[in-house]
């Protein structure tokens, strides 16, 4: 199989080349350092890569597989957001306050994974603690679109983004607080699932905005995200938000008929604002579903509107005092000389913490602080309770929503990090599925001007496996998502 | 709603950070505009609505008080910045 063909395959034929020992796991894990190798001093995707731990892993995934003890992802490489605690292995939440923590833990997710076979090449750079639609907000630099290196991948899960689509790694792990798993999956034209809030745990993530925080699968098909969920899912008394629900074999279930499916599509997402070029592949995507037996019908979702504003009084409210805990005393950067602690603890705050995050951090303390709780923390809950309300509502008359992922294509760099307010807006159609925590899918829906454009299917909690379906049964009938941009130009 | 110079010192001062002279005026800019985004929300009627804090609604699940993970004070303090004999050290509190 040639090099280019490898590197673009999706894990369910990697499996099937592995169990048939048509590769080892060793072959294929030296291919994906090679490529990344290769590719990152120009995308910048991988902030720090584990050689020496992967090439371990994947000689004991070659026993495993010469015994036949095979696991669902015995033997594949994947990539993990640096979000994720891994034992040993340096953390940074792409922040200069972690730019040297390494965990004495595994994250629940990357434990599972690692049960599971996979094997770990590195860890992916994101927006620093996950805060930021572009990826410009690390500390460790931007990541660069694969599909244009004069455009942002988006963000923040924007390095695992990058990376699958560059054939860097067939899987990697991102998170999604208001979209960092769906926009980055829609501009880098792969395939992302933020699940149900509490279908991953929680334990080992680094925390952003708790209520809000889901870990999910990136990949190049339906079928991988399906695979990868099956393995991350799961209650964890390490997490008490972790839902107590059996977890489906959503691999084994796919299926593409999505005959009598009934989709509603929001009129809010479709109204004036959307752009025209996106609402035109959106719809042809849509129609493709239509053309596979589902049926459209518009329905209401009358404060979605309000999205924008309750989120960003929940998620900095949440960080402000998830973030309380970098003081500088326990682990994390520390400032040089403090001359007393009170000193220490700003300085080291101000010093460890970039623009973006301490933005968040400001408005989340004022939206808790004395005199201002009720006007703002506690009434955006109470509109997060009239948006999620609309959902169930609408629920009732449709089994999946539709919409676009993102409101346009990748933006050139810069383009939006001097507006906070429009960058926010990268967000507007995902952020709502956050705060009803619901399942989301981005999948690719064809291009415009050569950048790829998402479709996102947002399901019922708990029910990842419609939305899968549907995306499962687009990917059958259409090549959007095999298309991958040119690796040969992305080699320094 | 927009912020003063002073209510943006205060804030910061509580979530202990600090802004230079020459950010502030730009930082004050910047978080009178996310306060006017959010203030939008002033314009839905809420009476009568449960906070939501959980989006399944679902009950604090509580375990038994019993240790589960073994001791692992070393690994964790491993991660400090500046330690001694197993304590954490920061600058003289009390002289």
């Amino acid at each position: 199989m040639a090099d280019t063909q490898l590197l673009t395959a999706p894990v369910s034929e990697l499996r099937q080349l592995l169990s048939d020992r048509a590769i080892s796991s060793v072959e294929l894990t030296r291919a994906f350092l090679r490529q990344i190798e290769l590719c990152n001093p120009l995308l910048n995707a991988v902030v720090t890569i584990c050689e020496d731990h992967a090439l371990k892993q994947a000689a004991l995934a070659d026993k495993q597989l010469a015994t036949g003890e095979i696991a669902p992802l015995t033997g594949v490489p994947l990539l993990h957001k640096d979000i994720f605690c891994t034992h040993g292995i340096r953390t940074t939440c792409g922040s200069r306050m972690l730019a040297e923590f390494t965990p004495a833990y595994d994250a629940t997710v990357v434990s599972k994974l690692q049960s599971a076979g996979a094997v770990t090449l590195g860890k992916c750079n994101m927006d620093e603690f996950a805060m930021g639609s572009s990826n410009e907000t690390s500390f460790f630099g931007t990541v660069k679109n694969p599909w244009d290196l004069n455009c942002v991948p988006g963000g923040s899960s924007g390095g695992s983004a990058a990376a699958v689509a560059a054939g860097m790694a067939p899987l990697a792990t991102g998170t999604d607080t208001g979209g960092s798993i769906r926009q980055p999956a829609s501009l880098c034209g792969i395939t992302g699932l933020k699940p149900t809030y509490g279908r991953v745990s929680r334990l080992g993530i680094i925390a952003f905005a708790s209520s809000l925080d889901q870990a999910g699968p990136m990949a190049r098909t339906a079928e991988d995200c399906a695979l990868g969920l099956t393995v991350m899912a799961g209650v964890d008394g390490g997490d008490s938000t972790s839902a107590d629900k059996p977890v489906p074999d959503f691999h084994g279930a796919l299926s593409t008929d999505i005959q009598g499916l009934r989709i509603g599509l929001p009129k809010q997402f479709f109204n004036d604002d959307l752009d025209d070029q996106v609402r035109a592949r959106v719809l042809e995507a849509l129609a493709e579903l239509e053309r596979a037996g589902a049926t459209l019908v518009e329905i209401d979702l009358p404060h979605s509107h309000y999205a924008i504003a309750t989120y960003y009084v929940i998620a900095p409210a949440e960080a402000s005092a998830n973030l309380a805990r970098y003081d500088g005393v326990r682990f994390g950067y520390r400032c040089d000389d403090p001359k007393d602690l009170e000193d220490l603890y700003l300085r080291s705050r101000s010093e460890g913490f970039g623009e973006e995050v301490q933005r968040r951090i400001l408005v989340g303390t004022y939206a808790l602080s004395a005199g201002f709780y009720d006007a703002y923390f506690n009434k955006a809950q109470q509109v997060r309770r009239v948006i999620t309300e609309d959902f169930h509502r609408a629920f009732e008359q449709v089994d999946v929503i539709a919409g676009p992922s993102a409101p346009g294509v990748a933006f050139p760099f810069g383009a939006k990090q001097q507006d906070p307010i429009a960058m926010y807006m990268e967000d507007i159609y995902t952020l709502a599925v956050n705060l009803a925590g619901l399942p989301g899918l981005s999948t690719p829906a064809g291009f415009i001007n050569g950048m790829p454009v998402g479709l996102q299917l947002i399901g019922r909690p708990f029910d990842e496996q419609t939305i899968l379906n549907a995306a499962h049964r687009l990917q059958t009938d259409t090549d959007w998502h095999q298309s991958h941009p040119s690796l040969g130009d992305l080699a320094s | 709603m927009s912020v003063t110079p002073q209510d943006v010192e205060k804030v910061a001062l509580l979530a202990r950070l600090t802004i230079s002279e020459s950010e502030l005026p730009e930082v004050t800019e910047r978080f009178s505009r996310v306060l006017n985004l959010v203030d939008e929300l002033n314009t839905i009627d809420t009476a009568d609505i449960v906070p939501m804090s959980n989006p399944h609604d679902m009950e604090q699940r509580l375990r038994p008080d019993q240790v589960t993970r073994g001791n692992n004070r070393e690994a964790l303090m491993a991660s400090a910045p500046s330690q001694e004999q197993g304590y954490f050290l920061v600058p003289k509190v009390i002289d």
